[in-house]
């Protein structure tokens, strides 16, 4: 399953209500790290499909969540589970590291 | 069994990849998962490579030196490389997938990495206004007090990004000047959004949650005080990144890789190293670039003597050198 992208409208719906934990990417086009880990969630994604979504959060088009989600560092990955973050990962970490981060918080 | 691998993606390893590439190496080039592109993927614009009289975005010359390398024949693979084998005559590069790959020759071009505050708050703050980003954060600080620590180019650059989004940009250095380069300086000083704190050294981080400001001390007096911050930015300089040769490789006191001479030979036969991982002063985008060529053309001497020793059994382009 790819990610998806997700917008102020959506974020409720598809992170806060999901029944599964999900994976949010808070990133924008200029962030030149953010645009290197794209990649990583998409294989994450893939790998991870059953058991995790994996969406995103386009800052720029979305300010008010990286607003509700106090983020001032991109790329910032945030691990949503039963509406509230459980865990946070700053800056493109290489995706073993991400994988490794993620385990502990997959049911 | 592969003739090279470039352990890197920027500049040198890059360079080192279109001359390998262009010498029929079929060169293996491993950039990592998610850095790939080296330093200039997180700067604007470059303003002092030869050939771009107006400018050139740092991703967009990233990308270009990755085309010409494709161009002649070489493999990418993005993955983070885990181990390096150097001892032998054969070379084994492990990647974090778990692929090994056997090869006659290694170019080792890893580049440096960010060099922290070494406070202890420095990583609970990390991504809570604490940033090493300019590009990637800036725009979280619209309107904000913020400061850049540092003196060097990369220090000014990233004040004069955050000026687009802060209200106030302090500078603090350590020193009573600069060691930014004539015109970076000069942009600097006639920004009316920045304020140099000269003579100051970051001692604390304060915020629980976020980064309200820092304590400073003067380096001269010894005097501590505040000042109150959104945002504080991180720019003092960086560190060769060499955690994948320990033990292996021989490194100077500066702790980069230690090469023979202006050569990129180091101290195991058919690994070289290039760029800012052997390069304590200068590190540009060009000079990088330039000891990328000299280790592809270095390794292709090695490959050549190996193919056809000396009459005298010595492979007679290779000679132990001095590592100092």
């Amino acid at each position: 399953m790819p990610t998806r992208a997700v917008d102020a409208n959506t974020f409720d719906d598809e992170v806060l209500r999901n029944e599964r934990p999900v994976l949010v990417d808070f990133w924008a086009e200029w962030c030149g790290p953010c645009r290197a880990l794209g990649p990583v969630l998409d294989q994450l994604a893939d790998s991870l499909h059953d058991r995790l979504d994996v969406v995103k959060v386009n800052v720029d088009s979305a300010p008010q969540l990286a607003a509700r989600y106090r983020v001032t560092s991109l790329p910032v990955l945030k691990i949503f589970r039963g509406g509230a973050v459980v865990h946070t990962i700053t800056g493109a970490q290489p995706r073993a590291a991400i994988e490794e981060e993620l385990a502990a918080h997959l049911g | 069994m592969r003739t090279m691998v470039i352990v890197g993606s920027g500049p040198a390893a890059f360079t080192a990849a279109i001359y390998a590439s262009r010498a029929g190496l079929q060169p293996l080039l491993a950039a990592s998962s998610v850095q790939a592109g080296g330093e200039l993927m997180n700067t604007t614009e470059v303003e002092n490579y030869p050939g771009f009289p107006d400018g050139i975005l740092g991703p967009d010359l990233m990308a270009r030196f990755q085309a010409q390398a494709e161009r002649f024949g070489t493999e990418i693979v993005h993955d983070d490389v885990t181990e390096l084998d150097l001892d032998t005559g054969v070379k084994r590069v492990q990647l974090s997938d778990g692929t090994v790959h056997e090869c006659a020759t290694v170019i080792v071009a890893t580049g440096s990495a960010y060099r922290k505050l070494g406070l202890a708050e420095e990583e609970r703050l990390s991504g809570h206004g604490l940033s090493w980003c300019a590009t990637c954060d800036g725009f979280f600080f619209r309107d904000k007090t913020i400061a850049v620590v540092g003196g060097g180019d990369s220090a000014m650059e990233e004040a004069m990004f955050l000026t687009r989004f802060a209200e106030r940009v302090y500078v603090v250095h350590r020193r009573e000047r600069l060691r930014a380069s004539h015109i970076m300086q000069q942009r600097a000083f006639q920004n009316p959004k920045i304020t140099f704190v000269w003579n100051s050294q970051v001692t604390a981080v304060h915020g629980d949650d976020a980064v309200t400001g820092v304590r400073l001390r003067d380096t001269v007096t010894g005097e501590q005080r505040d000042l109150d911050l959104d945002g504080l930015f991180v720019a003092i300089g960086h560190d060769p990144r060499t955690h994948l040769v320990h033990g292996k490789l021989k490194l100077t006191t500066d702790g980069t890789i230690a090469v023979d001479g202006r050569s990129s030979r180091t101290s195991v036969d058919g690994v070289f190293a290039a760029g800012d991982v052997v390069d304590p002063h200068y590190r540009q985008a060009i000079t990088a670039a330039g000891s990328g060529a000299a280790a592809a053309l270095d390794a292709e001497a090695y490959l050549a003597a190996l193919a056809s020793p000396a009459p005298d059994g010595e492979a007679s382009s290779i000679r132990p050198g001095q590592y100092t």
